[in-house]
């Protein structure tokens, strides 16, 4: 069985020192090695930004595509190969900006797969702009008088787009994380986690004290029920989506692999490709 | 007797109009008749003028005709818009019910069939439809228990009642028919066929069942016009071979995941028109740089923007050879018939893994759903070949210390082992930037140069792919040669055989290949005709200028374009090309 190491290669990560990013990336090798994955059969999908290039600094199979479309490249991927685990990853800009009717139709859709944004409320990659996860006047390069769109909420979102998991974690706090990331591996269906993984460089707002300060860590709220989803939508209103910790799931709802009609266990791409005569013969005859 | 005719249904789009082409094409078909089909619609679903109009022959034949033998009308509005088309020899059949009447000018035998009156009598005013099938039978001479298997197999689950009952009002179709003329009509009657069986299918289908055939398991789409049957093909078949289609958010998302299911190492394709294709720009890109295999289909339609969404155009070439940021190798075939759309299709899997590139078929409205006779599709030539893909771990070495699979390996020829991701000993990383040969990312400007070569080497020498072009090539110094492309095939055949009955010497080349560019296949046609004229539905004459710029010899290429939605007919090619070869100009 391999262990956390085995998922860690020899690329430095060019993150800037302290960027939420390296957490996330252990919390992810620890995640795959306590689930017992060996690396060749995880594959990370990552979009563009600072945080896709996570792909590369995990030892395992990684495909860095287009800004934005990490999460179709990941279910095509997935439903040719059902036995993979297969993990998507990218930044607030990629998930819910330029892809966000990916993300919307992902939960709708509901491919066995795990997406984990790497939220730090600004572009980074491009060197500060807005993004649609930053405050109402955020002042960034491409605000400089302070941003006038307001903020999505991503979370509530997807829950109203009826996602089955819908969890949220934070780079300090990596055993949670790993818990998050290992709930959403075994999660059968589309399992959203965002993370607050603060940006040093171009984010002076949220920084990890900010956050320290504001988050509320739904784990420690007793009472609290996370497979109540009216339960979940008051609690990130009431608390302006600032909670960690598992938000929702419902164990029950089928995942897309399971409710397509005559979808086989073994993964397409195992599958013999040749047609037999006899089905050919069928299938021309329609036409005769 | 005749050796072709032209036969068209016409009314209220959703009134019926497409099952009375059907159920008369279907029976046609089965009695060895070579036919071709050619629906005229609009965008919207009910309402509007809608026809289907059938040509119906002894021979080979893959256009529509310039005029018309047979109008069966549903609606005054049928005649008014179709009745120039009939010779003075032709016939309108025409529903009593709305009272027709003849166009000025119009010299057309008009029969005020009460074609609803006698479905009401059978049972059912909707059985119209067939009184009007029955009663073309009876003008063209056709034996009636032709119908019986096509209405028992369409009606089966509604019991045989219906079935007898659809059988009567063809009957008493056929019987109207004969009581006012007593027999088929002279110069109507239909030579009889060889009798061969053959397939009736529209080039959508062909591809589609091509993918099946070719392996493809996963199609990824969004709806358009004219590609949606291929979609909705996949969606009736592919469950019974363990694959499936997913109907995405847009295009962006189709491509994407069939180059995320491609890397996977399934065969996965997508379907679109112009619209759909420009969205997909920026994956095709992805899929050069990544090397990832992708099949998409472009059934070209009305461009630019929204354009004309049901009406024929090529006018996608530059888009489909052209589009993309930076330098990709990529692959764009042409199909021509229906039955290359079928072969072409597997081709098209197999050039796409075996280069690990973007493949685009190329097709236009009026090959895509345009239905024509096909000869039967041979089981024997379904080839599969997978290139360099490696599905398991055997013969893979050791991967120690996080060192990764060679996965663009600089080869000779440019293609590299493709390992599917689950495999041991194959890890390794894709990326759409610039890479070295394990897949990480590298900005260093020697491997830069490298990486970009071994890409372009891929396809440098030429492909693979069978017939890059079509060729008739009938004389050693012909006076004229006329280049097409795509649906072009049947009409351009018919312009050249009248201009041959006139004494001039004409070849034809169709191109099946655009990317790489044929060059050597096509220079030595062009070098020894006098004169080389493009016919392409388009208005800037995109063919004759890819075909100036890799052969030369402009000089002597013309291009004849119609950009009106509407395909070619036979005697515009015929006299656009005898103005050049008489005037000298187009
Ligand atoms: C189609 C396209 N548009 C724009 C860009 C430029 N771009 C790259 S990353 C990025 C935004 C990055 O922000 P985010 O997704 O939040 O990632 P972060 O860098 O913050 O991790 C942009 C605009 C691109 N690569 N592709
Ligand atoms: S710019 Fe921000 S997001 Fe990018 S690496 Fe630096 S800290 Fe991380
Ligand atoms: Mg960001």
């Amino acid at each position: 069985m391999a262990t956390f190491k085995e998922f860690r290669n020899k690329v430095k990560p060019n993150w800037c020192p302290g960027c939420g990013d390296f957490s996330v990336l252990a919390a992810m090798q620890r995640a795959f090695a306590n689930q017992g994955l060996e690396p060749e059969d995880v594959v990370l999908v990552s979009g563009i930004g600072c945080s896709g290039r996570i792909s590369g600094y995990l030892n395992s199979y990684g495909f860095h595509g287009i800004h934005g479309r990490a999460l179709p490249i990941a279910q095509g991927l997935k439903l040719a190969n059902r036995d993979l685990t297969v993990v998507a990853a990218g930044g607030d800009g990629d998930g819910f900006a330029i892809g966000m009717s990916h993300t919307i139709h992902a939960i709708r859709r509901n491919v066995d797969l795990t997406y984990i944004v790497m939220d730090n409320q600004v572009y980074g990659l491009t060197k500060g702009q807005t993004s649609p996860r930053s405050e109402m006047g955020f002042k960034t390069k491409s605000t400089p008088k302070g941003s006038i769109e307001s903020s999505i909420a991503p979370l509530e979102m997807a829950l109203t787009a009826g996602a089955g998991f819908v969890a949220q974690g934070f780079s300090s706090d990596l055993k949670q994380l790993t818990r998050l990331i290992e709930a959403g591996l075994t999660h059968k269906g589309f399992s959203l986690i965002n993370v607050f993984s603060p940006c040093v460089t171009y984010n002076k707002i949220n920084t990890y004290d900010w956050f320290k300060e504001n988050l509320v860590n739904l784990d420690k709220e007793e009472g609290y029920n996370p497979s109540n989803r009216m339960m979940a939508m008051q609690k990130l209103m009431e608390s302006d989506g600032l909670v960690t910790g598992l938000i929702y799931q419902n164990k029950e709802r089928k995942s897309y692999e399971e409710l397509i009609p005559g979808f086989d266990e073994t993964p397409l791409a195992k599958q013999d490709l040749r047609l037999d005569r006899s089905a050919f013969e069928e299938l021309v005859a329609e036409f005769a | 007797m005749v050796k072709q005719l032209s036969w068209k249904v016409g009314g209220q789009q959703g009134e019926g109009i497409d099952s009375t082409g059907e159920i008369f094409s279907t029976a046609l078909n089965r009695l060895g008749y070579h036919l071709y089909g050619y629906r005229h619609f609009s965008s919207r679903i009910k309402g509007g003028h809608s026809n289907t109009k059938i040509r119906i022959s002894i021979r080979p034949i893959r256009a529509v005709s310039d005029d018309l033998d047979v109008l069966v009308a549903f609606d005054q509005e049928t005649i008014d818009l179709n009745a120039h088309e009939l010779h003075s020899g032709g016939v309108i059949l025409a529903d009593a019910k709305f009272k027709p009447n003849l166009p000025e000018g119009v010299t057309a035998r008009l029969f005020s069939v009460p074609f609803t009156k006698i479905a009401q009598g059978v049972g059912l005013a909707q059985m119209k439809n067939m009184v009007a099938v029955g009663a073309s039978s009876a003008i063209l001479g056709l034996p009636l228990q032709s119908f019986q298997g096509v209405i028992e197999e369409k009606f089966a689950r509604k019991g045989q009642q219906v079935v007898d009952k659809n059988m009567q009002a063809i009957q008493e179709g056929a019987d109207y028919i004969h009581a006012e003329t007593g027999g088929p009509l002279e110069g109507l009657q239909l030579e009889p066929s060889d009798g061969k069986k053959r397939l009736y299918m529209i080039g959508n289908d062909a591809i589609a069942l091509g993918a099946i055939a070719a392996g493809a398991r996963l199609m990824a789409a969004y709806p358009i016009t004219p590609s949606s049957e291929i979609m909705e093909y996949l969606i009736k078949r592919l469950s019974s071979f363990g694959g499936t289609v997913v109907q995405t958010e847009d295009e962006i998302a189709a491509i994407s995941m069939v180059l995320g299911a491609n890397y996977g190492g399934v065969r996965a394709l997508t379907a679109s028109a112009g619209p759909g294709l420009s969205l997909m720009t920026e994956a095709i890109g992805l899929s050069g740089m990544t090397e990832t295999p992708a099949v998409i289909v472009d059934t070209q339609r009305g461009g630019p923007s929204t354009g004309l969404p049901t009406k024929q155009e090529q006018s996608d070439l530059n888009a489909m050879v052209y589009s993309t940021h930076g330098e990709i190798p990529k692959i764009v075939i042409a199909p021509s018939t229906a039955e290359e759309c079928f072969y072409d299709t597997i081709q098209a899997f197999n050039l796409a893994d075996k280069y690990q590139c973007p493949v685009i078929i190329l097709s236009d409205l009026a090959l895509s759903l345009g239905k024509q006779t096909v000869e039967p599709l041979d089981y024997d030539r379904i080839e599969i070949d997978r290139g360099k893909l490696i599905t398991d771990s055997e013969g893979l070495k050791e991967l120690e210390n996080s060192e990764l699979f060679k996965r663009y390996e600089r080869t000779e020829d440019g293609i590299s082992p493709r390992v599917q991701p689950g495999v041991k000993n194959g890890l390794h990383h894709v990326t759409g930037v610039e890479h070295d040969e394990t897949g990480r990312p590298s900005e260093n400007a020697v491997n830069r140069k490298k990486m970009v070569e071994k890409r372009l080497r891929k396809l440098a020498q030429g492909i693979d792919f069978k017939d890059p072009i079509y060729l008739d090539d009938r004389h050693e110094e012909p006076d004229l040669l006329i280049v097409g492309i795509n649906s072009t095939r049947g009409v351009i055949q018919e312009g050249l055989e009248r201009l041959e009955k006139e004494g001039m010497k004409v070849n034809h080349l169709h191109l099946r290949q655009l990317l790489p560019f044929p060059t050597e296949a096509v220079r030595p046609h062009v070098e020894k005709a006098s004169k080389v004229i493009v016919v392409e539905n388009n208005a800037t004459g995109q063919l004759t200028d890819m075909i100036k710029l890799h052969v030369g010899m402009g000089e002597k290429i013309f291009h004849v374009g119609k950009y009106d939605g509407n395909p070619f007919l036979p005697s515009e090619v015929y006299n656009q090309c005898k103005e050049l070869l008489v005037h000298g100009h187009v």
